[in-house]
């Protein structure tokens, strides 16, 4: 025992040696600290009695520690198969049995419960009580490795303690956590359920384990009605539930065909559904249903209703919940309420500060959702480690197992054999060298790429802009649609620049693909991340331009002729581009997807199918929300059609997908796509729309002649106005007067959170950073441990073999 | 009319909703029409009162009682499912063979559906896994399932199990000799299902040398499940992959 003492030191010196030449002195301490599992072979001692060859390992230590160096070269050169176990002596396997590879996991569930699966099945039916228990997950060949009924004279005894008392210990591990918490713990337990129920009846006692999950306690009669209730609450409102989960079958069957990629594109849609129902939750209850219960007089000239209006918001739309100018500054008094209540002191509903208050708190929502929602996904595809080579992710995780439908798996393990071969050849040829020629000349095609694209973005750009300015166009083509439609349709003119709006962004992307095309980026995500930003830049450099024409130009020249209300026409301009985008949409899917399939298959005779273009489709989402989070201020049920037009994409994109396209063959990081699409909803695009709304706001004198906010100087000022009036009238609420007063005039409370912000991000990723860093260490020590190992084991291999020549066999 | 099991259950709010719903049968027959309706569609989703599932059979309108609470409550504390998934989940374990399932699981019959009919899911029928995941959850190893056995595969398959879990579970899948390491020879079975022999021989050796190479760690030649915890962990797209949607 004395000798197996001596072993393990000197292996920890030669050991820390290494280390001492890999690293320098702070790793010292962690190196140490992981040994310590590393080398618990002393707490097996009757694991090894093989004094004999200690003696000489002592003997020759001396020299294995000089040579450590060079006969770790040697064994590096050494073809693997000499590690190979079917040859190896009982003492090594018996040290090999004790391994830490072997004992470290023993404190983690995964490595009780290894051991818990395992060990029946090489257990002799000696303890039948114990095998009803578990019965045992066989191997399917139904032998069991041979090396391993070898070696096990002593490992079964310590196998089926091991499991007898692992069960126990797991027990009382879970004794000792709160509720919650250990029913955590047992769901991601390894376990079979049969076992998971066992351990949950020992573990936990009734009363806990009838008040999991229901957050009630059934200790009396009264709170099991509660409960039973509840459930029957959450039985009734099965419609909510299920409604929550929207579309689940329908994704079960686009992912079974398409896989993941495409599934994160409607995954995409949904969560844009789900928040603009929130807006126009919020929006709806507490403006929407008051103005509409309390109408203000309207304008009786524009009640006739042709149908066009739907299309240009002109007319009777205008005067209606739709837009801006509907909405009236009057205070409702409840009148008729507070007669019946008891109350006499009611708070007045005034729709100046509803509306204020609501576009505000629905932007800080949304705000406050999307943020967590982009935490959550960088959280999921965060990396800390850095990947060395992705050869065995591909292998192990590319398999997309929600993949059902045969044609698409067939599809998916094509994909995967020429993404293999690529990789293979890849890592056989090198890398390849391009000439100087070569070199130069793809440069000058990405010039020549950025260029076509930078120019026609910024074409564009100027067209809009020309367009939306040029008084002169716009009477001549008000003089066009007068000729040709009839005095009826004296609106459809309106219609002229959102047309060409969303032209643009239907054609210009078959340009970048153009140039994509003509690029040809050696990576895929370099091609699918160019294609972004390209798409990227054109929609901001649109939507900027536009901004700037409301805002800048309309809202100040209106300002003179105060009859008219320039919020109701920038709102019927964003409705109008809403409603386009979604046309031209729909043109895109029947034109470019339906028509080109038959296309294709008919008169071309080729068996494929266009590719459903994600980036593109995403980008267009995007698109369509940044519209409503900018219309929302001055049209209030805009989210209501983002809805209805979401709604429709949906079936029509699917329906689109099943009929005319194909997956796309190219590799698709789902989960770093969708941090990118969530990351671009929240920072230009809801930034974007933010700024502008805050610039409204603040900033701009609302028209006089209609609205909610017709005599004030800014929207802003009717909050602070309001305000002062309640000072007056209820002295309960002056603290929130007070604490508006200092939190949202006083810039310094806004630069504090800000600040404080700012080193939290600081902080943490310091702390990302060094965990890096030690995982580095870590890896590179378990690097040094797997060669000592190595060595250990030919060395006792060897000296095994010189003491005893005949039984080397 | 209703069978409540176990001690935890009070008869009182359960017969209120029951004779509620007796009382609007008789009263509005066009109501109670609705409302047997709803429940004929409930029945197949829903869970109601105290005794969890009730199925209505087919003529005279009694009820049967499928899990107890207990049973139920065991079930949701050992698996990520809610009671109606494990409801739906019983449903469709019980759809693959209607005659050898029986509706009544309050005394654990035991009943074990043959790897035929569990790979004939449409989840399962073209995976080429199949039949190791089958067997990777099956008690007795070769494939034949228990309703538990069943739970507990498409638990670990869920959105909501955590990545270690699922690591674990795709480890044993990848393991074809059961030996506890991923070694050559389950690798190269791997890649030929993954690929459908679509990988020359020499191809197929390199790309097993290559993950070997680049996932162990401590260099004995195989991977042994630390190593694959660890690739796992920086493959960001397998907790969206390894997963089925029931």
């Amino acid at each position: 025992m004395a000798h197996g003492g001596s072993f393990t030191v000197n292996v920890c010196e030669k050991d820390s040696d290494d280390e001492r030449t890999g690293e320098s002195g702070p790793s010292q301490k962690s190196s140490l600290l992981f040994k310590e599992p590393a080398f618990n072979v002393q707490e097996y001692p009757e694991a090894i009695q093989m004094g004999t060859f200690i003696e000489h390992l002592d003997s020759s230590d001396s020299e294995s520690t000089s040579s450590s160096e060079r006969s770790k070269e040697s064994l590096n050169s050494k073809p693997r198969c000499s590690l190979q176990r079917n040859n190896w002596s009982a003492a090594t396997k018996r040290v090999l049995s004790s391994m830490p590879s072997r004992t470290t996991g023993l404190h983690s569930s995964a490595g009780i419960a290894m051991k818990a699966r395992r060990t029946p099945a090489e257990l002799p039916p000696r303890t039948p009580s114990h095998d009803s228990l578990h019965t045992p997950r066989v191997t399917q060949e139904g032998t069991i490795r041979p090396d391993l009924e070898e070696v096990d004279g002593t490992k079964y005894l310590v196998g089926s303690r091991c499991a007898e008392s692992s069960k126990e210990q797991l027990v009382s591990d879970l004794r000792d956590l709160s509720v919650s918490e250990g029913m955590r713990k047992l769901r991601a337990m390894p376990l079979s359920l049969v076992d998971k129920r066992e351990i949950r009846k020992c573990s936990f006692s009734p009363a806990a384990r009838n008040s999991l999950n229901r957050n009630l306690f059934c200790n009396n009669l009264l709170s099991t009605y509660i409960s039973r209730m509840w459930r029957h609450c959450t039985f009734t409102g099965h419609p909510i539930v299920s409604f929550l989960k929207l579309w689940n079958s329908s994704l079960k069957k686009l992912s079974g065909r398409y896989g993941t990629g495409v599934l994160s594109y409607f995954l995409f849609l949904r969560t844009i559904l789900f928040i603009n129902l929130l807006l126009f939750t919020i929006t709806c209850l507490f403006l929407v249903i008051p103005q509409a219960i309390h109408p203000p007089p309207t304008d009786s000239r524009l009640n006739s209703f042709t149908g066009i209006e739907l299309l240009t918001g002109t007319g009777y739309l205008s005067q209606s919940l739709m837009f801006y100018g509907y909405y009236s500054n009057v205070t409702i008094e409840m009148n008729q309420l507070a007669a019946h209540s008891a109350v006499t002191h009611m708070v007045p509903y005034c729709i100046p500060t509803a509306y204020f208050f609501t576009i505000t708190i629905s932007f800080f929502i949304i705000c406050i959702v999307l943020v967590y929602s982009m935490s959550k996904s960088f959280g999921k595809s965060f990396q800390v480690f850095k990947s060395t080579g992705d050869l065995s992710e591909k292998v192990f995780c590319s398999w997309d197992f929600k993949v059902i439908k045969r044609p698409s798996i067939r599809l998916q393990s094509e994909k995967i054999s020429t993404q293999l071969k690529e990789q293979l050849s890849e890592l056989t040829s090198g890398e390849e060298e391009s000439s100087p020629m070569q070199r130069c000349c793809n440069l000058v095609i990405h010039a020549v790429a950025w260029l076509i694209c930078l120019a026609s973005i910024f074409l564009s750009a100027g067209g809009v802009y020309f367009l939306s300015n040029s008084r002169s166009l716009v009477v001549a083509i008000e003089a066009y649609t007068k000729q040709h439609f009839g005095p009826h349709h004296k609106n459809l003119h309106l219609l002229f620049t959102s047309a060409v709006v969303s032209g643009f962004n239907l054609l210009l992307p078959g340009i970048f693909n153009l140039c994509a095309w003509m690029e040809k980026h050696k990576s895929p995500s370099t091609r699918v991340y160019v294609s972004i930003f390209r798409n990227l830049l054109l929609k901001i450099s649109i939507i900027g331009v536009l901004c700037y024409h409301w805002l800048g130009k309309i809202a100040e020249i209106q300002d003179h002729q105060a009859s008219e209300c320039w919020e109701n026409f920038v709102g019927q301009e964003l409705y109008r581009l809403l409603l386009m985008d979604f046309i031209f949409t729909v043109l895109y899917t029947f034109l470019g997807e339906f028509i080109w399939r038959l296309f294709s298959q008919i008169i071309l005779k080729k068996n494929r199918k266009p590719v459903f273009d994600i980036a593109r489709n995403v980008l267009e989402l995007i698109y369509g929300q940044t519209l409503t989070w900018l219309g929302v201020l001055l049209a209030p049920l805009l989210p209501a059609v983002q809805i209805a037009k979401l709604f429709v994409l949906f079936y029509m994109k699917k329906s689109s997908l099943m009929l005319n396209c194909q997956a796309s063959k190219k590799p698709w990081r789902a989960t770093q796509m969708t941090t990118l699409f969530i990351t671009l909803l929240c920072f230009p695009s809801f930034l974007g729309a933010a700024v502008a709304v805050v610039y409204t706001v603040w900033m701009i004198k609302p028209s006089s002649g209609c609205g909610p906010f017709r005599n004030v100087a800014s929207m802003f000022e009717s909050g602070k106005l309001w305000a002062e009036r309640m000072k007056d009238s209820q002295q309960i609420l002056s603290w929130l007067i007070r604490a508006y007063y200092t939190f949202i005039d006083n810039p310094l409370f806004l630069f504090l959170p800000t600040g404080i912000f700012l080193l939290v991000i600081y902080f943490h990723t310091q702390v990302v950073d060094g965990q890096r860093k030690i995982i580095r260490r870590l890896e590179k020590q378990i690097e040094n441990e797997g060669k000592d190992k190595k060595f250990l084991i030919t060395q006792l291999q060897y000296l095994y073999e010189e003491n005893n020549p005949d039984s080397s066999h | 009319m209703v069978a409540s099991k176990g001690p935890g259950c009070g008869p009182t709010p359960d017969l209120l909703f029951g004779s509620g719903l007796l009382l609007s049968r008789y009263f509005i027959s066009d109501w109670a029409a609705l409302i047997k309706k709803k429940k004929a569609f409930a029945r197949r989703w829903n869970s109601d009162g105290p005794v969890v599932s009730e199925l209505e059979s087919s003529d005279m309108g009694n009820k049967q009682t499928i899990f107890t609470a207990q049973q139920l409550d065991a079930y949701q504390d050992c698996t990520y499912f809610t009671r109606k998934e494990i409801l739906r989940l019983f449903y469709r374990y019980r759809d693959l063979a209607p005659q050898l399932v029986p509706l009544d699981y309050t005394n654990q019959p035991d009943v074990k559906l043959p790897y035929e009919l569990i790979g004939s899911m449409p989840e399962l029928k073209d995976n080429p896994f199949r039949q190791r995941i089958a067997e990777v959850f099956s008690e007795d190893g070769e494939g034949n399932m228990t309703l538990d056995d069943f739970l507990d595969m498409f638990s670990v398959l869920s959105e909501m199990a955590p990545r270690d879990l699922k690591a674990y579970y795709a480890f044993k899948i990848y393991d074809f000799n059961n030996d506890d390491f991923i070694c050559k020879s389950d690798l190269e079975k791997t890649l030929n299902k993954l690929t459908r022999n679509e990988l020359t021989e020499d191809e197929v050796k390199m790309v097993c040398e290559k993950v070997i190479d680049e996932a162990d760690l401590d260099n004995d030649g195989r991977l042994s499940l630390e190593d694959f915890q660890n690739m796992i962990n920086r493959a960001p797209d397998f907790l969206s992959t390894f997963h089925i949607r029931i």
